[in-house]
């Protein structure tokens, strides 16, 4: 038996009514500690104009390189109520900002291992289906070797890769840019 | 520098030409600046896409499975009994799935700030809920028809009635959100959104069906929608070693 799986729509305007329930601003929860990292960013339309009714969802691997689900059979730690999911909105201005904490490398196709990175669902109004990206992390050597960045273009790529603002790697900056200068690399997942 | 099959996921198969919708449908016009322009990347699946949040039966509270009762007192409108099952392309069912859902009011308002007041808002309404599949992937909930409402997209232009659903399902890769319409509603051949998914069967199957089964009489009528996640492809993906 073969199904044709369910036809994606837009989130509409309204979706906030249900975020009150299930919004998630801290991806560690209370105790991150000094490894916390803040993301901020913001979303910007073809015209480069802030989204201002924008969602980000983050999927991420803990500090070790593992998922907390099933299929992650690795020999590596799961952490006591780290779930590695984090749900944020956007402001007036189109900003968010996240907190979390930099995931360890994961494997990927073929073995290869891949560069520390966070997956990315982007939803807002008047996107008929979720944009997928990834946010890599800056100074980061295995950015070079990772199997997903070497499948973009060399111009690009810098779309994908938050920018350090405190100098610590505390605080980074990445944004989501739909169209135009510095469009950002989405993935057909 | 491994051993093992671990690195070698099965993916999740990719959706058949003409069953989603594009990112730029001019027809819906607030797609048109707030679309991907260049080409997407075709990301070979790994770890990090068939994984994904799993949520706990702790994240359902009592009551989320009933709209039709809020604040004290029960929502204007039609009853309705929501039932289906959350299944894959292979017809696997996705047991303790979670389901969110958001919907306007008898009216078509729904509970938020922004929306217009061509109607109003419903004190008993509050327009959301929250199920889990069971270990056969059925969900249910009580909740009102909701009315259609009326949108800036063109000149006189109206939403058919939708409930909006949204799931995780066993992996990052098969996150889904959608829109249920109902059977026979007038509106259906005029709307934007429901129309950008190109194939008609496709597009067909985010309709609901009329379901004496679930119909209680006197109480509520029965509606079933079926959802579908992506499957996974048979064999994992091809080492490159």
């Amino acid at each position: 038996m073969k199904l044709i799986a369910t036809g994606n729509q837009p989130v509409g305007p309204f979706y906030h009514i249900i975020l009150d329930r299930m919004m998630i601003p801290d991806v560690v929860g209370p105790g991150a500690g000094p490894e916390g990292i803040t993301i901020r960013g913001r979303i910007l339309n073809a015209d480069h104009a802030p989204v201002p009714d924008g969602m980000i969802e983050t999927w991420q691997a803990n500090v070790h390189g593992k998922y907390a689900h099933p299929a992650d059979t690795q020999d590596k730690p799961l952490q006591e109520g780290f779930v590695g999911f984090g749900r944020v909105v956007t402001d007036g201005n189109g900003a968010f900002s996240l907190t979390t904490v930099k995931p360890g490398r994961v494997p990927g196709p073929g073995g290869e291992m891949q560069a520390p990175h966070i997956n990315v669902s982007v939803f807002m109004p008047g996107l008929l289906q979720r944009a997928v990206t990834r946010i890599y992390f800056p100074d980061e050597p295995a950015n070079a070797e990772d199997p997903a960045l070497r499948l973009v273009q060399d111009s690009r790529r810098a779309t994908l890769v938050a920018k350090d603002v405190s100098g610590g790697g505390t605080l980074l900056e990445w944004n989501v840019i739909l169209g135009g200068e510095g469009e950002t690399v989405f993935f057909d997942l | 520098m491994s051993t093992g099959t671990i690195f070698d996921v099965r993916g999740y198969r990719r959706p058949e030409p003409g069953t989603q919708p594009p990112y730029a449908f001019p027809t819906y016009r607030s797609s048109l600046r707030r679309a991907p322009s260049k080409p997407l990347i075709l990301l070979p699946h790994s770890l990090s896409e068939v994984t994904g949040p799993v949520f706990g039966r702790d994240a359902i509270l009592a009551g989320d499975d009933d709209l039709t009762v809020a604040n004290g007192g029960e929502a204007i409108g039609s009853r309705i009994i929501m039932s289906g099952r959350v299944v894959d392309e292979d017809g696997r069912p996705v047991p303790h799935a979670m389901l969110e859902i958001w919907q306007a009011n008898a009216g078509g308002r729904y509970r938020h700030r922004m929306d217009q007041p061509h109607s109003p808002l419903d004190p008993h309404f509050n327009g959301y809920g929250r199920v889990m599949t069971d270990s056969e992937g059925r969900y249910r909930f009580k909740t009102i028809k909701p009315g259609p409402y009326p949108w800036e997209n063109h000149f006189n232009a109206w939403r058919p009635s939708h409930i909006h659903f949204s799931l995780f399902g066993p992996a990052f890769a098969t996150r889904l959100i959608t829109q249920m319409y109902f059977p026979g509603d007038p509106l259906l051949p005029f709307d934007p959104i429901y129309n950008s998914i190109p194939d008609e069967h496709a597009r067909k199957l985010l309709i609901a069906n009329f379901d004496w089964e679930t119909t209680i009489p006197d109480k509520a009528n029965g509606y079933r929608f079926d959802i579908v996640l992506r499957g996974r492809n048979e064999t994992p993906m091809e080492s490159k070693r």
